[in-house]
């Protein structure tokens, strides 16, 4: 007997909408069924997982600081693989975005003024957008496969940052610990509610950045070049939109985005480098692109259930006692059943029997 | 008995002895889809039997089940007076069923002795298996080299690659779909005499086709199906190429009306000078000189066997491949030859590409997304707003949507269906809406009626000719020879990348046509 993927002759309009759904609960099925097998009661485990993280204003605020850069990248994220194009490298822009936005106060802490932010967060922009460029550049100029080189530009990054902060621009009052120095409060993005909690405006950007992008994406000439492409290349071509320029256009979204997330990591959490900046917000992000169905607000919702999941990883380590790995095994089964539900909508299993059917079927 | 024997259920006798293949009331359904309905046709031995259908009314689905790819989910197929089920195509080969497809299934770096062994089965010498080969070949007109590297043929000379492997399987019933879609007529006509001569040996041949002139001339008997169903059957010699139509596509079809050129002196408004272009894969076909005047007012027909450089030429003046000079292309007396797609639509000019999905339409838009694909550059005063923002203006497009679903009579479900569940026809008839809208004073389309019904055919091409009759330059790329007669004013034959002196239409013959198909009429 073989199994075979064949494809629907129509799918359901219904299921479209419904596959996040359904993978999420297979996900909390998969969770029991982990945690049961780990000796825990997978009900106790689950709440102290998922819900006991919202329980509380302080670990509220955990979640939209951890939700941020996830929504700011899987922003970026959506409409490059909308476009057909496959950016994997998120994690490295980001330690671009944050390695360029580290450029004015490590090597000029001295300056002030309200500028000097701006500056700075656009500068972490362009720094992961000069990241993203170099695979955008490859693939069409010798067609190298944007997938492996863009994966491959994470290490050389995050490699990069290491060697920095061990070395030129380690603090020079820091011990010999491998750290900048600590951003002065002109260089820091500043808390929203410092009442309350320590979420920072990099929440309130990602914000303007997903609607910035639904209204691009749902609206305008330039979303709609970016659907074509990503469809159907050929009409495309015929519509008289260049593949080679939304190449590089979607790589430089995407990598301007993840570099944003980068320096606002960077200026509103832990205001200094350190050799690991990201718990891999960057791949994590393609999860949330992808749960999000790809579209601007969708990614909003799924960015705050991703952020649950680091949380939860967390909670998990201190009240159950077990390794905050669980989280990212979390996020796979999520990314394995949302891709599993996609596909499934498009296509159904078939079994084959190899021996002979009998008479009439 | 051999197990890739079909299974004989039971003797159902009982009928006239020369009766060889009779289906009874066979149905498949796809889904929601009846793709065949209680079809019920009988093949005597000895006879050319035609299957006529319009794309989709189920006669692949029939000739599969027949041929042991598709299984029936009801009815029964009977075999020499023997219920029989066919569940793979070697059972069929064993049964006495060959198959020749309508897209060949040949690999082009074999030779044509190893694609045939690769059919038989391994207990074959390949060298057996060439002399036989020969000598089928031979016997049946066929020549066939057989130690060719099938990559190096032309198509006519594929198909007897695949005519020949099916005889050697030596069948009492030869299925063939749309034999004749790839060959030129003189092409056809050597066919013609293989499958005269297959008769007379007292095999049957089930024969799909379209093409109404030469089922007439060669057919003993048609079935007609339409929506799955058999609609009509008869003698196809005693009807006319209109009363065999009509039941295909239960409406009259009328002849397109075709008022002569009143401005016979238009300007030139579309001018190829001696586009020369390398071919850009190694599938591709290089243009070669290629030299083309259209007026206002005519319409230039482009025949030839497909893959000559049709699609190559459609690229080149559309703009999606772009030319080296400037002055290689003028459109309007501008010269254009390095300007995109965008640049031709805004001087006038209007494109209509073969493949409709993924082409002239993406498959999961919407239609009046489609309409915007096309027109954003030549209508973006209209469709888009807010200045450099770009905001599609929806309900805009949605109105213009409307209004060419109206004029050109689109059938739909829903207010804005995605292209994809139109059917073949009614996209196209939106398609050429879509551009035949902007009154476009060029208009270039390549294989205007492919897989299209007959009544939307002629609609379409009534449109083509009174876009042309209102003063536009129009060239059309066909290899349908009955369409190109039926709508050119003066025609030009594409043959390996070179296109011919167009000529009168009135005066050029079909032998013309087909010797320059061939690529013996010039050069």
């Amino acid at each position: 007997m073989r199994i075979e993927l064949e494809r629907r002759a129509a799918h359901s309009k219904l299921f479209s909408v419904l596959s996040p759904f359904i993978a999420l609960g297979l996900t909390l099925i998969a969770g029991v069924i982990m945690f049961t097998a780990l000796g825990l009661n997978p009900i106790n485990a689950l709440y102290s997982f998922f819900i006991e993280p919202l329980t509380e204003i302080w670990s509220v605020h955990e979640l939209i600081i951890k939700a941020t850069p996830l929504v700011l990248i899987a922003v970026g994220l959506s409409v490059c693989f909308s476009s057909n194009n496959w950016n994997i490298g998120a994690e490295g822009q980001l330690v671009m975005g944050a390695v360029a936005g580290s450029i004015l106060p490590i090597m000029y802490p001295e300056l002030t003024g309200w500028w000097v932010l701006i500056l700075i967060l656009l500068m972490g922009m362009a720094g992961g957008a000069a990241w993203a460029a170099i695979p955008a550049f490859f693939k069409n100029r010798f067609g190298a496969n944007e997938i492996l080189t863009s994966l491959m530009l994470v290490y050389v990054a995050q490699l990069f940052l290491d060697w920095l902060v061990r070395g030129r621009w380690r603090n020079p009052e820091g011990y010999n610990f491998p750290e900048s120095r600590t951003f002065t409060d002109w260089q820091t993005l500043p808390e929203i509610f410092p009442s309350s909690g320590p979420a920072h405006y990099g929440a309130v950007l990602a914000l303007i950045v997903v609607f910035i992008a639904w209204f691009m994406m749902g609206k305008t000439l330039k979303g709609f070049q970016v659907k074509v492409i990503g469809q159907a290349p050929r009409a495309g071509r015929f519509a008289g939109f260049s593949a080679k320029k939304m190449t590089m256009v979607a790589f430089l979204i995407s990598g301007a985005l993840a570099g944003l997330a980068g320096i606002s990591e960077i200026t509103g959490v832990i205001k200094q480098l350190q050799p690991t900046i990201s718990p891999g917000y960057g791949f994590a992000a393609i999860i949330v692109a992808f749960l999000g169905r790809l579209n601007p607000l969708g990614v909003l919702a799924a960015g705050l259930i991703l952020a649950l999941s680091y949380l939860g990883g967390e909670a998990a380590q201190i009240s159950l006692g077990i390794s905050d790995k669980v989280g990212r095994v979390f996020q796979g089964v999520l990314l394995f059943f949302v891709l599993a539900s996609d596909t499934l909508i498009h296509y159904k299993i078939k079994f084959i029997r190899s021996t002979k059917r009998s008479a009439q079927t | 008995m051999n197990k890739n024997d079909a299974i004989v259920e039971d003797n159902v006798g009982s009928q006239s002895g020369d009766t060889m293949l009779e289906v009874r009331s066979i149905t498949k359904k796809f889904g929601d889809l009846v793709a065949n309905d209680a079809v019920s046709l009988k093949v005597t031995k000895g006879e050319i039997h035609a299957l006529l259908g319009e794309n989709g009314a189920g006669k692949s689905t029939l000739v599969k089940m027949l041929y042991g790819s598709l299984q029936p989910d009801g009815g029964e197929i009977v075999w020499h007076g023997n219920r029989v089920e066919i569940l793979t195509p070697s059972q069929a080969r064993n049964t006495g069923i060959g198959m020749v497809f309508q897209h060949f299934s040949l690999f082009d770096s074999l030779s044509v002795a190893e694609n045939i062994a690769l059919s038989l089965g391994k207990e074959n010498d390949l060298r057996d298996i060439g002399q036989k080969a020969r000598e089928v070949s031979e016997e049946y007109g066929l020549p066939l080299q057989p130690d060719t590297i099938i990559g190096d043929m032309s198509v006519g000379e594929r198909q007897r690659v695949e005519i020949v492997r099916c005889l050697l399987q030596n069948p009492e019933l030869i299925i063939l779909d749309e034999p004749t879609s790839v060959l030129t007529p003189q092409e056809a006509d050597n066919l013609f005499e293989t499958l005269a001569r297959l008769k007379s040996e007292g095999r049957s041949i089930l024969y799909i086709s379209h093409r109404l002139d030469e089922v007439r001339q060669m057919c003993d008997h048609a079935t007609i199906l339409r929506h799955g169903k058999v609609v009509g059957e008869c003698t196809p010699a005693n009807e006319t190429a209109a009363s065999l139509a009509n039941p295909m596509v239960g409406e009259e079809v009328g002849d397109v009306s075709r008022a002569a050129v009143t401005t016979s002196a238009g300007d030139v408004l579309l001018e190829l000078n001696n586009v020369n272009q390398p071919a850009p894969t190694p599938f591709a076909i290089a243009l070669r000189d290629v030299n083309l005047k259209v007026r206002a007012g005519e319409v230039v027909g482009i025949a030839g066997v497909a893959g000559n450089g049709q699609s190559e030429l459609f690229d080149a003046v559309s703009g999606e491949t772009l030319s080296l000079q400037n002055s290689d292309i003028r459109m309007r007396g501008n010269d254009c030859g390095t300007l995109g797609i965008t640049g031709r639509r805004k001087l006038g000019a209007a494109f209509v590409a073969e493949e409709r999905l993924g082409h002239s339409a993406v498959p999961d838009l919407s239609l009046s997304e489609n309409l915007v694909l096309a027109r954003h550059g030549s209508d973006a005063q209209t469709f888009l707003g807010m200045g450099s923002l770009g905001v599609i203006r929806k309900n805009v497009t949605r109105q213009v949507t409307k209004r060419i679903v109206e004029e050109m009579d689109v059938r739909k479900s829903g207010e804005d269906p995605d292209a994809s569940s139109l059917s073949g026809g009614n996209l196209q008839k939106f398609i050429m809406g879509r551009e035949l809208d902007r009154q476009p004073s060029i208009l270039v389309i390549n294989q205007p009626t492919w897989g299209v019904d007959a009544g939307a055919a002629q609609k379409i091409r009534q449109a083509v000719i009174d876009l042309a009759r209102s003063g536009s330059a129009v060239v059309v790329i066909s290899q349908d020879l009955d369409e190109i007669m039926e709508i050119s004013d003066r025609i030009a034959v594409m043959s390996d990348g070179s296109l011919s002196e167009p000529e009168n239409a009135e005066t050029i013959t079909r032998e013309d046509i087909g010797l320059k198909m061939g690529g013996l009429g010039h050069g």
